[in-house]
């Protein structure tokens, strides 16, 4: 174990709120705690740490009570699955029957879904204790949180700085024990940029491994919902919990769903798999910490027995641009919904157009305008060949770099982001700044491929992810790679320095 | 790229988003700007690459033509800001006061 990072946080201790999942069921199941007791311990530590931290849009206080106590009559009677009693954070573009759904947006505040997201169905069918929704930039476009319409959340290791997003909330509550998982979304990084940048685990899936029947949709073509943890052992548990085809969504894909746990039962020896490097994450503006960190992480997973391969991904450079197109796109027509007329905030005016812009106007903020303008364009007339198609042919172009990589290794490591977590506020003037924070995790989204982000140390006191990107559906690969490595370290043990 | 204020409320009017002055003015600089980094993507000959609109391997998904039990109507209007026995209410859109004079 390195020694370095004792200057960093604290040792996690055995406070409920500092045991990993896994530890919880242990306990739960030994009766060492009650669910109610875990449950009380994670909703006092929100209290205390959340109005300074800001994670929860909507903390679901009684929700939690009942499902703790309906967890301990169940684990009673020895019906017990793997989630019981874990309390858990709902991004807050997750639709729930029982707490509203407001995607962080003036639009949609107040708004009660009447059906519960496929995910939601499967934690409280799983016995899980939902702690509350979780905040996120507008409609999750965003990479910092600071696209929230409500309020920006803080990163538990330094509250100058952002906690990454756009799943900024359930990062920085999972990272600060104000839960034990978390569920986000990912389109273009925002399960494991956020998870970077608070020093946790984030999972984004294959493409059509987790139904996403009740996400209210960004970018159909490229968001998939995906774990927040402690640990990949517990990132783990919470994939195999949401993960499997569902019939209300058709893009859900009908591959069987491993036991993912098990896949981490082996010993941490990889002799025998082959992990690619790419010259092209190698990127200006990539700050040194982060760099040394990766490379670091990169020496381990070789002492650890596995081959380090270069590989080529040639146009890693143009995701960005490509993305830039085809997510705004997308998103310009999936916002169309939000008219004034089904649900959310409504400006009645003198005819129903002027009531839809006039709504929308004043419901949308500025990064949601500023998407649905940039993708609206490039779908309109005269321009739909020289921007939407042409980032479709890219993304082909894209995607053929990581089938052809494929072909050789059974993972590519890289960084997670180019840097660690900036201050509140830096990035704010320039949109295209804040994009830059995505251009490592992009590429997964355009492949459909899954990513995971590991933690792998600390640079400037702020913690550095290592991201390790797997081939389709085979998130089983870059679990037990991720484990091995975290075993073999003792970056997940650490906490922020929180009261 | 450079667009115009005529190019931002075109796309504006497309997209039904009711904009102000200002805001049209930062759009217009924004948006310039990015569509500037975007035109990276011209250095690619992409004649001959067919185009990925997603990355599933499914095609025609199908079910059963089965009648599945539905949401409550009272459920789904619970949200509805203005409703009118048992419809969602909006303006008139053709014909009559109020009524959209300008269908593009």
């Amino acid at each position: 174990m390195a020694t370095a990072l004792d200057a960093v946080g604290r040792p996690a201790t055995d406070a409920p709120t500092d045991l990993s999942a896994a530890e919880l069921r242990r306990r739960l199941d030994a009766r060492e705690l009650s669910a109610a007791e875990v449950t009380e311990a994670y909703l006092a530590r929100i209290a205390a740490l959340d109005p300074d931290l800001r994670c929860y849009i909507t903390v679901m206080a009684d929700v939690a009570r009942a499902q703790a106590a309906a967890a301990d009559d169940r684990i009673a009677r020895g019906e017990a699955g793997p989630l019981t009693g874990i309390p858990v954070a709902l991004k807050d573009n997750l639709c729930t029957t029982d707490a509203d759904t407001t995607a962080a947006s003036n639009i949609l505040r107040g708004f009660r879904s009447p059906y519960d997201a496929t995910v939601v169905t499967r934690l409280r069918g799983g016995g899980a204790v939902f702690l509350g929704k979780a905040n996120t930039d507008e409609f999750a476009m965003g990479s910092s949180t600071e696209n929230s319409a409500f309020f920006t959340t803080r990163n538990p290791w330094h509250t100058g700085r952002v906690p990454g997003g756009s799943s900024g909330g359930p990062a920085a509550a999972v990272a600060a024990g104000e839960a034990a998982l978390g569920l986000g979304s990912d389109t273009g990084g925002s399960i494991r940029q956020p998870a970077g940048f608070c020093g946790v685990v984030g999972l984004k899936p294959t493409y059509g491994r987790v139904s996403r029947y009740g996400l209210l949709a960004f970018a159909s073509s490229l968001d998939q919902i995906g774990p927040f943890a402690r640990t990949v052992a517990d990132a783990a548990l919470l994939l195999g919990a949401i993960a499997g085809q569902d019939p209300m969504d058709a893009t859900s894909a009908p591959e069987p769903v491993p036991d993912f746990a098990a896949a981490l039962a082996g010993d941490a020896d990889l002799r025998g798999v082959r992990i690619g490097v790419a010259a092209e994450y190698d990127v200006d503006g990539m700050e040194a910490g982060v760099k040394a960190a990766v490379d670091a992480a990169v020496g381990r997973l070789a002492d650890l027995g596995a081959e380090i391969v270069p590989v080529r991904l040639p146009h890693t450079k143009y995701a960005l641009a490509t993305y830039y197109i085809t997510a705004p796109a997308e998103a310009s027509a999936n916002l169309s919904r939000y008219d004034g007329v089904k649900y959310g905030l409504s400006v009645e005016s003198e005819t129903l157009r002027e009531t839809y812009e006039r709504t929308r106007g004043e419901g949308f903020g500025a990064e949601v305008k500023r998407r649905i303008m940039l993708g609206t364009y490039a779908l309109s007339s005269g321009y739909y060949d020289a921007y939407y198609v042409k980032a479709q042919k890219v993304r082909t172009l894209i995607k053929r770099d990581f089938d052809q990589a494929f072909a050789r290794v059974d993972a590519i490591v890289a960084p997670t982001s180019p840097t660690v977590a900036f201050p509140i506020g830096a990035r704010t003037d320039d949109p295209y700044q804040m994009y830059l924070s995505d251009v490592f995790t992009i590429p997964a989204n355009m492949a459909g491929i899954p990513g995971l982000a590991v933690p792998c140390g600390f640079a400037d006191g702020l913690p550095v992810s290592l991201q390790i990107l797997g081939k389709p559906f085979d998130e089983a690969t870059i679990l037990r790679l991720g484990h091995a490595y975290e075993q073999s370290e003792g970056w997940t043990d650490r906490r922020p320095d929180l009261p | 790229m450079s667009l115009s204020i005529a190019d931002v409320e075109h796309v504006a009017a497309l997209a039904r988003l009711g904009l102000g002055r200002e805001e049209k003015e930062r759009l217009r600089e924004q948006l310039s700007s990015i569509l500037g980094h975007i035109e990276l993507l011209d250095e690619i000959d992409t004649a001959a690459i067919p185009p990925t609109a997603q990355v599933i391997e499914l095609a025609n998904v199908l079910r059963p033509d089965e009648v599945c039990p539905s949401l409550p109507r009272a459920a789904v209007l619970a949200n509805a800001p203005r409703q009118v026995d048992g419809f969602f209410a909006v303006r008139a859109v053709l014909g009559g006061p109020g009524a959209d004079t300008d269908p593009s």
